[in-house]
């Protein structure tokens, strides 16, 4: 059984912020888990036999074949957040790797928790080595007391091998003085999958990221979703790439995302360099309140043999739909909320389920305030 | 149970519907006639309390009370309900969970009444995406028969279903209109738009009315009209439009 995770020096209303992101301080339905306050790592375990998670540091210690594997996919030279990473001389962060043929039902959480200073620097690797299948589910948020502000730089490397799947979901709830800037790649083996869901459903001051995967084996697949709110005073730039290099991969990247009066940047890019890729983009974008709801598609093909599409759609809330809810008795405000957390309901599939049901969770507690 | 007086309805700038006078008593269900675009679908939505009808003059009574200015989830908390011809599609909302919504509560009789009208395998799909006509209809059917309302309103129940759905469609709405209680003792009423009259084999009907133009131009026994119609068209009801 894995150890509950040691809660003696976080606030209650610090863990209740916590749980809002998927963390299980009771560890039971995860198998493991990494938690990083500010700078200390303060749990790191995993009971899966086969499964490791470990502090960046030791892992690197441990294993010495890991350095092929930093700086691998992202560059240390890619911007100003990839160098403060870099030049640290105590790097944080976790390494999670599954070894061959393992499999975790319980997903592992990963919690990263900016309480005190300025910048929280990490620096992640995840494994999933051939015929392998991992979970994270990474929740990120930032303390009740974080007053002046502070700043999360996060570098993630994701390795799918052969036949292997990976399903990284990351849920954030920071607060309006957090700039987020993550920044991660993956590189997907023959048959490998990787998934990569992401929800903010609450106000942060700015967060810019843009996932890449580059699909380099035969029939790989990645699906990217993001699910997001801006409130008023939040700037979200996201998207996500997917580099479609192995005969028979496949890509697909869904966005929701509404705005009431914050700003979202939606970018996409899918580049299909092989015969037989596959890629979809989707972006639907609702206008609550006035805000700024830019979608930038793009659809890339360079050889004869790549299908790729893309629709985007941004709008307001259809009348027709709140008013054949009010005929059937429900109030303007409740049908209002139930028709958006309609259009937030995105299904990924291949997902486990108690993931499912975590963002969905997620989702439903805006709910209840009425987004 | 309703009552309309002297009304007149507005889209956009445009009169629609001129000087409507109806009456529906207590467990009386009536039949509303007239050629497409006459203004039938429009009465019904108005009386719904949809939006984008403007109610320029007149009144409309609901059991005794004033609703002309009520929103349409006030109306059909006292009561009124209706099954649209073209519902909306909506993304993401699934039809069992509206259904829990339109419950609130009692929400344990859904999965039964679902299979009754072999919906109990759309539970989990989102309203009426990739529905079929008579999939749309019994959608719309179990949504009632959950809010269980006093008037019921009915747009072309009938259209775009099969013979076998229009049985068990008719069916179930004949015993949500209480069809099947004897007449003294129905208290639930209706107003059917029907160009076929199909329907009409699983409810008995009280009265009918013809609209032309936004106006409704004669009242009778309902299935005298629709024999009528049926035989000669809209064509003496045109012309009724000038004598």
């Amino acid at each position: 059984m894995p150890q509950p995770v040691k809660e003696h020096e976080i606030s209650k209303a610090d863990r209740e912020r916590m749980a809002q992101t998927g963390i299980d301080f009771e560890m039971k339905n995860r198998c493991g888990s990494y938690l990083q306050m500010d700078q200390d790592v303060v749990h790191s375990e995993c009971a899966e036999a086969g499964i490791e998670v470990l502090p960046y540091k030791k892992a690197m210690e441990k294993y010495d074949w890991l350095k092929e594997y930093a700086w691998n996919v992202v560059s240390p030279e890619k911007d100003e957040v990839t160098k403060y990473v870099a030049a640290q001389k105590e790097p944080k962060g976790y390494v999670i790797i599954a070894h061959k043929g393992t499999n975790n039902i319980y997903p592992i959480q990963a919690c990263l928790f900016l309480g005190r200073e300025l910048i929280q620097h990490v620096h992640n690797i995840i494994i999933a080595e051939e015929g392998a299948e991992l979970h994270i589910i990474s929740g990120c948020s930032s303390g009740e007391h974080v007053g002046k502000g502070g700043m999360h730089y996060g570098v993630s490397e994701f390795y799918v091998k052969k036949n292997a799947k990976i399903s990284f979901t990351m849920i954030h709830n920071w607060s309006e003085n957090i700039e987020v800037y993550p920044r991660s790649a993956s590189i997907v083996e023959e048959n490998g999958v990787f998934l990569s869901n992401y929800v903010c459903m609450q106000p942060v001051k700015k967060i810019q990221m843009y996932p890449t995967a580059t699909l380099k084996g035969a029939n790989s697949v990645a699906r990217f979703s993001s699910v997001v709110i801006a409130t008023p005073g939040s700037y979200m730039d996201l998207g996500s790439r997917a580099i479609l290099v192995g005969p028979g991969s496949s890509a697909e990247l869904i966005t929701r995302a509404i705005t009431k009066g914050g700003t979202i940047m939606s970018r996409g890019h899918i580049a299909g360099k092989t015969a037989g890729t596959r890629g979809h983009l989707e972006c639907k974008g609702l206008i609550l309140k006035d805000g700024i709801i830019y979608a930038v598609p793009e659809i890339e093909g360079s050889v004869v043999g790549t299908e790729l599409s893309h629709e985007a759609a941004v709008g307001k809330l259809a009348q027709e739909e709140i008013e054949y809810l009010m005929a059937r008795g429900l109030d303007e405000d409740e049908a209002t909320a139930t028709i958006i957390r309609g259009f937030l309901d995105v299904k990924i599939s291949g997902l486990p389920e108690a993931l499912q049901k975590q963002i969905d969770a997620s989702i439903d507690e805006a709910e209840k305030t009425g987004f | 149970m309703l009552d309309i007086r002297d009304l007149h309805v507005k889209v956009g700038d445009k009169e629609v519907l001129h000087d409507i006078n109806l009456h529906i008593g207590e467990g009386e269900t009536h039949v509303l006639l007239g050629p497409n675009g006459s203004g039938k679908t429009t009465l019904l939505m108005t009386i719904m309390g949809y939006s984008n009808y403007t109610i320029t003059e007149g009144k409309i009574t609901f059991k005794g009370e004033d609703v002309t200015n009520m929103k349409a989830h006030e109306r059909a908390e006292r009561g009124i309900g209706m099954l649209f011809q073209r519902p909306p599609t909506i993304s993401g909302l699934k039809l069992g969970k509206l259904l829990t919504a339109i419950s609130r509560t009692k929400t344990e009789d859904i999965p039964e009444l679902a299979k009754s009208l072999h919906m109990d395998k759309f539970l989990e799909r989102d309203i009426n995406k990739g529905f079929s006509g008579g999939e749309i209809k019994r959608s719309e059917v179990l949504q009632l028969m959950i809010q269980n309302p006093d008037f019921i309103m009915l747009d072309e129940p009938e259209s775009g279903v099969d013979i076998e759905n229009i049985s068990l469609i008719g069916t179930a709405i004949g015993s949500l209109l209480e069809k099947d209680k004897h007449i003294v003792k129905r208290q639930k009423s209706g107003l059917v738009i029907t160009h076929t009259g199909y329907i009409l084999d699983y409810l008995e009907t009280d009265r009918g009315h013809v609209m032309c133009d936004g106006q409704i131009r004669c009242h009778g026994n309902p299935r005298e009209i629709l024999k009528d119609i049926k035989k000669h068209g809209y064509k003496e009801c045109l012309e009724c439009r000038n004598p």
